[in-house]
């Protein structure tokens, strides 16, 4: 993201990013207690590094293709958080005017082509944003980002084998957070590092990296970035990471084990960095003024989305054609 | 004017096209250097290359994610997907992700995609490769489906398909690939939602989809013989569906039979029926009759399979039938 720079360089972007996604996750958390947030939703609190590494490092034009827990990859490319924040809440100022919700946040002008609810569909879907990039010459990456469960799907290995063989500008994304759902994903897979040790199935290199380190990410997504932009076809990352929260809202997580909550919370990647940024000189008060910048502005976006009307009517029958219609017959 | 097969059309169609604008992308498994299982797709590779006619791996879900990505960023793909029986490995690339994307989004993506399937029976080929699933397609909202009869209409509706919007389904009928028909000299170009009356009569009207056309056609002839003078409705697109035609040509008569390949059970048919009865009951001299595969899965032994599949002489029999009740 380039405009995120004029704040005074990459790593300052980067802690911008986090605490961005942090609060506005803390804060759809809360809309959820306040029963605002409707059907489900799926937080990416303790992931936000990842990301947030990815949306400093990506070009404006390039493609990001999220899944169900897609809040902080959508607003990583700079969505507002406003209509995000509406889309969640239901409301006519939504992203996508109410009719996706948490599950399927979009934005073709900031680059998110989609977010998808069916483990594993985008993978391919990507390989063909990546294609197209690829045939036009447009020199634009694909991104797409999953979670460890998504490799145990059959539409990864397609994608991967895919991308592979046709050598397109694809950067495959595993956020390991250990857990697929409920169950701990290393009980029901056959090999310890799920994306990291299936690389070589395609001919790849295995990427394993800190997901909680925003400045390794930042370097991961910047080679693969380059990689794919260099013709050099596809990277698999797998990156180690945890949410902080459940799997949904109706989660409370009580399968994880205390010992491990604690030892991953001591990791959290937003007070790492801080601590990382303020040791190597960089002056408090610029990270301050951050943090205060973004509570003002999930504070404004709350304000934004909570005033929204309820979608109208008319909204119903609008656009599952691209005439804005929706007849089936004359 | 000339004279070519169903199986010709198809490639003639589909070159038509990539001529007409380079965004047009073919892929789809053993297309290019085989030339398409059905050999369909002959010497597309030859004129368009490798960068704009791929053979794929045998990735169902890939493909047509492929197709998908590529269409919401400009390009206008065509994929294959060799048996439409296949459809069952990556309905989700169809159902969840092609036809609900521009609806989930407001309208910000589009999806100009055509994916093309030899579709039904008649080839002795089993279970697995002989259904028809024209009746899953237009079950789906979101989804746009047409089943061309001839090799006119092949080449006419391929131009539509890729020239529109929105994901069309293009199942091609593998009985017909080797049938023969006019086609105009030039560039052939159809409109999607159209029926075609084949044949006009005074007292019932046959309604027919694909390879039930021309046993339609041959079934109307013998009961015209016996006195029974049939309209027949070659239906081509299922949605958007035509019901202008069909309504008026089934007022006129007061009867209507359909003819369906697919199984019974929510076959496009039974949709046909609840609209002419719910608009126009009044109309009616009998109840509407649907002629269908009966509710089982196909068998593969040819005695069987033509058992199965409306035939000529079960149309008129059960026409017949009907009518002398």
């Amino acid at each position: 993201m380039d405009a995120a720079c004029h704040i005074g360089g990459r790593r300052l972007a980067l802690y911008d990013q986090q605490i961005r996604l942090r609060y506005f996750e803390k804060r759809a958390y809360d809309l959820f207690l306040e029963n605002l947030v409707k059907g489900t939703s799926h937080l990416s609190l303790g992931q936000e590094a990842i990301a947030g590494a990815f949306g400093v490092a990506m070009r404006h034009d390039d493609y990001t293709f999220a899944t169900y827990r897609g809040h902080a990859h959508t607003l990583a490319r700079g969505v507002p958080m406003a209509p995000v924040l509406a889309e969640l809440l239901g409301r006519e100022n939504g992203l996508m005017a109410g009719k996706g919700g948490s599950m399927h946040l979009t934005s073709v002008e900031h680059g998110v082509m989609g977010s998808y609810a069916i483990i594993g569909a985008h993978l391919p879907i990507a390989c063909g944003a990546a294609w197209s990039a690829q045939y036009r010459g447009s020199g634009q990456v694909a991104v797409a980002f999953f979670g460890d469960g998504t490799t145990n799907i059959g539409a990864f290995h397609e994608a991967l084998n895919f991308a592979a063989i046709w050598r397109l500008p694809v950067v495959f994304v595993c956020e390991n957070n250990l857990y697929m759902e409920y169950t701990r994903t290393s009980t029901v897979t056959a090999v310890p590092r799920p994306a990291a040790d299936r690389a070589s199935a395609y001919g790849l290199e295995p990427v394993l990296a800190d997901g909680n380190d925003a400045d390794e990410m930042y370097a991961v997504a910047t080679a693969a970035l380059d990689r794919a932009r260099a013709g050099e076809g596809p990277t698999l990352i797998e990156a180690l990471t945890y949410r902080h929260g459940g799997h949904s809202r109706a989660d409370p997580a009580k399968y994880r084990p205390p010992a491990e909550v604690d030892e991953w919370l001591a990791r959290d990647p937003i007070p790492m960095y801080r601590k990382r940024l303020v040791d190597a000189g960089v002056d408090a008060a610029a990270l301050d003024a951050i943090e205060k910048t973004a509570m003002e502005d999930v504070d404004a976006a709350t304000e934004e989305a909570k005033a929204g009307a309820a979608p109208g009517a008319d909204l119903l029958f609008r656009d599952v054609w691209a005439d804005g219609g929706s007849s089936w017959r004359n | 004017m000339a004279e070519l097969t169903y199986r010709e059309a198809i490639a003639r169609g589909i070159a038509q096209e990539m001529r007409r604008d380079g965004n047009v992308l073919f892929l789809g498994e053993d297309v290019a250097a085989a030339g398409g299982v059905f050999k369909g797709t002959t010497g597309l590779l030859d004129e368009f290359g490798p960068v704009r006619v791929r053979d794929t791996p045998i990735s169902e879900q890939a493909i047509l994610g492929a197709a998908m990505g590529a269409a919401m960023t400009g390009l206008r793909p065509i994929a294959e997907i060799m048996f439409s029986d296949f459809f069952a490995v990556c309905w989700d690339i169809v159902v969840n992700e092609i036809a609900k994307s521009r609806y989930m989004t407001n309208g910000q993506v589009s999806f100009p995609l055509v994916i093309r399937a030899g579709n039904g029976g008649g080839l002795r080929f089993g279970a697995q490769h002989s259904q028809s699933v024209e009746n899953w397609a237009m079950a789906v909202p979101g989804l746009k489906v047409v089943v061309p009869s001839t090799p006119a209409d092949v080449i006419g509706l391929m131009a539509a398909a890729v020239r529109d919007p929105d994901p069309v389904l293009f199942l091609e009928e593998k009985a017909l690939y080797p049938t023969k028909g006019e086609v105009p000299d030039g560039e052939v170009v159809d409109t999607l939602g159209r029926a075609r009356v084949l044949r006009s009569g005074a007292h019932a009207t046959l309604v027919a989809l694909g390879n039930m056309v021309p046993r339609a056609t041959a079934a109307a002839e013998q009961l015209g013989a016996g006195g029974i003078d049939c309209t027949v409705i070659d239906v081509r697109s299922l949605v958007p569906l035509d019901t202008h035609t069909i309504l008026a040509e089934v007022a006129r008569t007061g009867r209507m039979f359909t003819v369906e390949e697919n199984p019974r059970l929510c076959g496009w048919g039974a949709e046909l029926v609840s609209i002419v009865v719910e608009e126009s009951f009044f109309d009616l001299d009998g109840a509407p009759v649907r002629i269908t595969t009966p509710h089982i899965p196909l068998p593969a032994a040819d005695a069987l399979e033509d058992l199965a599949i409306p035939s000529v002489e079960r149309i008129v029999t059960t026409v017949e039938k009907a009518m002398n009740q």
